[in-house]
């Protein structure tokens, strides 16, 4: 039961803790009391890694599918194409190779013609037809009795820390402690504002800033948990590489939580309903999302954006995990990402006390 | 004046102004809540007793006026001032994850010095319920939750927005339970109500506030003696009300006002027993069917009736 109670100056018993402790324990105990919190902060990054994961393993180059359409002249051909690697063929006539090319059941159409020359149907922006035109083109000509005036020899190879595995699980990461740090912080006040809580507890002498510190200890207490799941998930069953220092992953995790409760306190400075604020939090989040390198690399976007989604505090944290986990860098190496973490940390948290509307 | 203390008045305020845009809520309002006493502030919603107990309690600043709190002011002893103050604010809903004994904690941990948890959560009788979440608790137990939390830093002063509205009566009864053991261990208390009940059950002294202004201070009692009426007798004309008007009834002997609300009227009487049957042979007279006749004693919603021709619980 609670300890033997003390006497106090004014000879009352005192069983009292510190405020920053009480704080602290109110953010966990509203945490793990709420399933769903749990649910979406350790469970869904896991289930998405592993979904990921599966989708794009790394598996043997993929057969291209080929449609022949039935003609007099359409079985050497196809008897040419049986015979190559990597492809799989049937017969088809006409209109059924046309759906079928039209719905992406087959990445190419091949058509014989009367006079002999055959012609290859497909669309050039997909990428699997390009190949398979590659791939055909080389059976056809062969089967025609080219040789090939090179000899050439392959190596293949498959290296940890080049597949995409490897890359989304850093971006995941950064996804997480995005997402826990703007919503885990953001609707816990905004719930608090609306409840008028904010308003009762600055009716007692509590200290301000011990209510926001607790926060961030809740934040850097989960973060110890959401981090070892997530990498230890990726590494264990993905053998994602650790190749930097474990002190600099610590590190690069911690202010980066930070930075982003730094957003979600901001987010969460003047909102006044859970419908306001959630709004407010995916106009933030959406941008990152979509250009901070999560799924796929930011350097997609044209090089016009690129200044802007440098400057993201996700884009940042991404690239630094990834600088970490994936190329082992040195802290020189990380210092423009860490230096972006940190301006977004002390301007979010700057503003965020200064607006900060406790009713 | 009253009698000579040496004790400075808990609270006083002088003056004091506040509007929202165009609206005014309170406009000058003058108090002086002597130590030790429990003080109501009565009327009606929207009179203004929330924003002056909101100012008073530091958490609005006035347009005009000065408060002083337990002699001190909020601009230069703000911090010092919350630890001696506990406060229940009308509309907080405590965290419904969290069990009562933890709540309680949890606020008695903001205050250098108080009550212990486990003293605390029995003087509002909530032992039972120390390991029961928030969420589950019953609207009269939550109330009694926050004036723990309100209690836990062994205030001098107590404000209690408020405190029963919306309760069952046995809840009410259990709150008024509480303070008046706050009273009795020489607390201060100011509370606003609507339930002129409430008012003279628990208050030693009463303001009636109207439009955000005092209309009347006193002891209860005072206020009702100050009707100068032994009774009231209400009765109803079953729709034929507007065969007569006040004239009728105030000229009939012994009746100190007549007041017509609705089909409803009541008259303030020296006494009843000598009226009633002036008033049936008045009825008889004009042919007027009565169809409720009822009296009491005279309450504070009678003084307020008067002050203002309007009921309390009327939407003013």
């Amino acid at each position: 039961m609670t300890p033997e109670p003390v006497h106090n100056a004014r000879g009352r018993t005192d069983d009292n803790t510190s405020a920053i402790i009480q704080l602290t324990l109110t953010r966990f105990r509203e945490f793990y009391r709420e399933p769903e919190a749990v649910f979406w902060v350790f469970v869904f990054p896991i289930l998405l890694a592993a979904g990921l994961g599966i989708a794009f393993r790394n598996r043997p180059a993929e057969a291209s599918r080929i449609a022949v359409v039935s003609t007099a002249a359409s079985s050497p051909i196809v008897d040419s194409l049986d015979k190559a690697d990597g492809v799989v063929v049937e017969t088809l006539d006409d209109s059924a190779a046309a759906l079928a090319l039209r719905t992406g059941r087959v990445a190419m159409v091949v058509a014989p013609k009367p006079d002999g020359t055959i012609d290859y149907k497909f669309d050039e922006a997909r990428p699997e037809s390009r190949t398979a035109r590659l791939v055909v083109d080389r059976a056809v000509q062969r089967a025609g009795g080219r040789q090939d005036p090179v000899r050439v020899t392959e190596t293949k190879v498959s290296e940890r820390g080049s597949r995409y595995i490897d890359f989304v699980v850093p971006g995941l990461l950064g996804m997480n402690l995005m997402g826990s740090g703007i919503w885990g912080i953001g609707f816990a006040i905004v719930d608090a504002r609306k409840k008028k809580l904010l308003k009762r507890l600055i009716a007692t002498p509590m200290r301000k800033a011990e209510y926001l510190a607790s926060f961030l200890f809740f934040r850097l207490s989960l973060l110890v948990v959401e981090v070892a799941t997530l990498i230890g998930f990726g590494t264990l069953v993905f053998g994602v590489p650790l190749r930097g220092s474990f002190l600099q992953l610590v590190a690069i995790c911690v202010v980066s939580s930070l930075a982003f409760g730094g957003l979600g306190l901001l987010v969460a400075s003047r909102a006044r309903t859970i419908e306001g604020a959630s709004g407010l939090m995916n106009l933030v989040m959406l941008p990152m999302w979509v250009f901070s390198g999560v799924f796929f690399s930011s350097g997609n976007f044209p090089d016009a954006t690129q200044p802007f989604i440098q400057a993201l505090p996700l884009t940042a944290v991404n690239d630094a995990l990834r600088a970490n986990m994936l190329q082992g860098a040195s802290w020189g190496g990380i210092a423009p990402e860490v230096g972006i973490i940190a301006a977004w940390l002390v301007v979010s948290f700057t503003l965020a006390l200064r607006f900060f509307r406790w009713r | 004046m009253p009698a000579v203390t040496t004790t400075p008045p808990a609270l006083s305020v002088s003056g004091l102004k506040k509007s929202y845009g165009d609206v005014v809520a309170v406009a000058g309002l003058d108090l002086e809540v002597r130590a030790g006493e429990c003080f109501g502030l009565l009327g009606p919603n929207g009179a203004g007793k929330t924003t002056t107990i909101e100012i008073c309690e530091g958490l609005l600043a006035p347009d005009e006026g000065t408060v002083r709190v337990l002699g001190r002011t909020w601009k230069e002893d703000g911090p010092a001032l919350r630890a001696r103050l506990g406060i229940q604010l009308q509309e907080t809903q405590l965290a419904e994850k969290l069990t009562v004994e933890e709540t309680v904690r949890l606020f008695r941990s903001f205050y250098p010095a108080g009550r212990s948890v486990n003293e605390v959560i029995s003087l509002v009788q909530l032992d039972e319920k120390r390991g029961a979440r928030v969420g589950t608790l019953s609207g009269g137990q939550k109330q009694r939750l926050a004036v723990a939390c309100a209690l836990v830093g062994d205030p001098d002063l107590l404000f209690l927005d408020e405190p029963t509205t919306g309760l069952d009566p046995q809840s009410r009864r259990q709150l008024w339970e509480i303070i008046d053991r706050f009273r009795d261990s020489g607390g201060t208390t100011v509370l606003t109500t609507h339930y002129m009940d409430e008012a003279e059950r628990l208050c030693d002294r009463v303001s009636i506030i109207d439009h955000g202004r005092v209309i009347a201070l006193g002891t209860p009692r005072e206020l009702i003696a100050s009707l100068g009426a032994g009774h009231v007798v209400e009765f109803a004309l079953d729709g034929a009300s507007d065969r007569v008007d006040e004239t009728t009834f105030a000229a009939l002997a012994g009746v100190k006002s007549a007041r017509r609300a609705g089909g409803r009227w009541a008259l303030q009487v020296g006494a009843a027993h000598e009226t009633i049957p002036l008033l049936l042979d008045t009825l008889a007279d004009h042919d007027l069917p009565l169809t409720e006749l009822s009296t009491h004693s005279p309450t504070l919603e009678d003084v307020f009736v008067t002050l203002t021709g309007r009921s309390l619980r009327d939407d003013a």
